[in-house]
């Protein structure tokens, strides 16, 4: 907090607080996310999120659509990691039905599922050069992810609004190209993550703008109800991939990725070392597609028996909780999404306080903000 | 680290970040995923399961598969999908049976989430690849799916 100090040796003895809105319509805000800054000086005393510029009430529309029909309405929230959230709704359903998928539905989901995220970290690093000003990195990150969009787009027939999961199972089966499409993806992108680290990560400027930036505690982490690589970037061990396994990854081996420093780097670092992990599980898997049917067979008309039922998956960002009551009927009574973009925007207020305005865009980088996730 | 030893690191650091965009610079010619868009339109090959938009497919006799039993008005999430139906005697059995008017499918709404073609127990409808969809009003976007004269083909029932 040095800087605070020299800033009150102004000539006249005194500086005033003003105002400035950070959006809606802000390049670093990476969507329509309003923040009201308090400044004193370049000091930032406060940040105000102001939400709701992209609400469209999904939540609501979900008690009028089927259960088949809200799978679809997931894509749209984290567009970045569609396919995850469409198995969270999947899973959920699977859940109060009591229905056992096969192991191939399982496997499957959980390769597209990793390749989604690899997706969106790679976007989250293109973009983080560039808002600290590496052009450069989001053309590399666009290349790479091209291959993986491809690979979504010819299996699951969208490169981001997949909707490929239904509940019970997979619209249909892997393409015939999938497993040798993916496989050359794995060889290339295993030559293309080294580079990364050489253009970005050991950069001069690139440290200097991020190390001891941010800082987050691992109380204040939990506290706020922060989750994914943010979270383990301060050394709390929260992979629900770990902790409650769904889909196939009680049968594969990874690696949680924490780091104890908790600063914008140490955000960085958990991304890029869990894009390793997340190649190291799919190379696991895509050999070992076990053959069997791609669906069981579900009725029609999907109902819940009546109760409440929860599931946790882990997105790209975090936690995502989908919450179900139901009354029998075909809607849901009521689904509630814990988004992780929601609770991890909670914090930055409390982290971005003291740092300068520039400081700020990289901290806003490094929780990689999905604005359709928290305003939903 | 001292002053001197930092500006050197520093150097050093930018160097190596050079060298990769260098590596680029001499050899991109082997590794450009640019397409050149407008320009390659007749190579331009979609994949077969991207979904563009809803059709209809007709055979020559101007024939579909569409019974109009609703399944995929039901199915749609946001209501892109209107049937209008009637009843008419049908020659061969001598009973009333059902038949699509207009399969008006509203392209400005749909969300390409394939419950549609999911739900229709006769697969009269299917995907297209074309996804170049830009036109000057809205009103060009409501489509109807069944030609003007169609007829139902034989042997496809409910
Ligand atoms: S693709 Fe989905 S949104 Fe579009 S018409 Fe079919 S059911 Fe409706
Ligand atoms: S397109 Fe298929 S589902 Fe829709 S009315 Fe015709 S037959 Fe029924």
């Amino acid at each position: 907090m040095e800087e605070v100090k020299q800033i009150t040796l102004h000539p006249q003895g005194r500086t005033e607080e003003y105002f400035i809105n950070m959006g809606p319509q802000h390049p670093a805000t990476h969507g329509v996310l309003r923040l009201l800054l308090t400044l004193d000086g370049e000091i930032i005393k406060r940040v105000d999120p102001d939400l709701g510029y992209i609400h469209r009430s999904i939540e609501k529309m979900t008690e009028h659509d089927t259960y088949r029909q809200i799978v679809h309405l997931t894509d749209r929230m984290d567009y970045l990691s569609a396919h995850i959230n469409n198995e969270a709704v999947c899973l959920v359903v699977e859940k109060a039905l009591e229905l056992e998928v096969p192991d191939r539905v399982k496997v499957v989901r959980t390769i597209l599922a990793e390749l989604t995220r690899i997706a969106s970290h790679l976007l989250w690093w293109g973009v983080t050069g560039m808002d600290i000003g590496a052009l450069t990195t989001f053309m590399y990150a666009f290349r790479d992810r091209e291959m993986i969009n491809d690979i979504m787009e010819e299996n699951c027939g969208a490169r981001l609004t997949m909707n490929y999961n239904v509940p019970g199972g997979l619209m249909w089966d892997i393409h015939p190209n999938f497993q040798r499409r993916v496989k050359a993806f794995i060889k290339h992108f295993k030559t293309k993550l080294p580079e990364f680290d050489r253009l970005l990560s050991d950069n001069i400027i690139f440290r200097k703008r991020t190390e001891g930036i941010g800082v987050l505690s691992a109380e204040d982490a939990i506290s706020f109800g922060v989750t994914g690589p943010a979270a383990r970037a301060s050394g709390v061990s929260c992979d629900i991939r770990k902790k409650q396994p769904y889909s196939a990854y009680d049968r594969v081996e990874f690696k949680e990725i924490l780091d104890t420093r908790g600063d914008t780097f140490a955000r960085y670092k958990v991304r890029i070392h869990e894009m390793w992990e997340s190649l190291h599980i799919i190379e696991q898997l895509i050999d070992n597609i076990p053959e069997g049917d791609y669906q069981v067979k579900t009725n029609a008309v999907i109902k819940l028996p009546k109760g409440e039922y929860y599931q946790r998956v882990e997105t790209a960002r975090g936690e995502l909780g989908v919450y179900v009551v139901s009354d029998g009927k075909k809607s849901p009574y009521r689904m509630k999404f814990r988004s992780p973009g929601f609770s991890n925007l909670s914090v930055i207020d409390h982290v971005a306080r003291g740092y300068k305005v520039a400081d700020l865009v990289a901290i806003m980088a490094t929780f990689d903000f999905v604005i359709p996730d928290i305003d939903r | 680290m001292s002053y001197v030893g930092e500006i050197v690191h520093g150097i050093r650091t930018l160097l190596t970040g050079m060298a990769v965009t260098g590596k680029y610079f001499f050899r991109a010619r082997k590794e450009i995923i640019t397409q050149q868009y407008p320009d390659n339109r007749d190579q331009l090959r979609m994949f077969e399961r991207f979904r563009g938009e809803v059709v209809m497919p007709h055979n020559e006799n101007n024939e579909h598969r569409c019974t109009g039993c609703q399944a995929c008005e039901i199915a749609c999430p946001n209501g892109s999908i209107e049937i209008i139906w009637d009843r008419k005697v049908d020659e061969k059995t001598g009973k009333k049976k059902k038949y699509i008017v207009k399969h008006i499918y509203h392209l400005s709404m749909c969300t390409m989430c394939n419950l549609c073609i999911i739900a229709c127990p006769t697969d009269a409808i299917k995907m297209a690849q074309n996804f170049e969809n830009s036109v000057y009003d809205r009103s060009y976007l409501t489509k109807v799916l069944n030609k003007p004269g169609s007829k139902l083909m034989d042997g496809i029932d409910e």
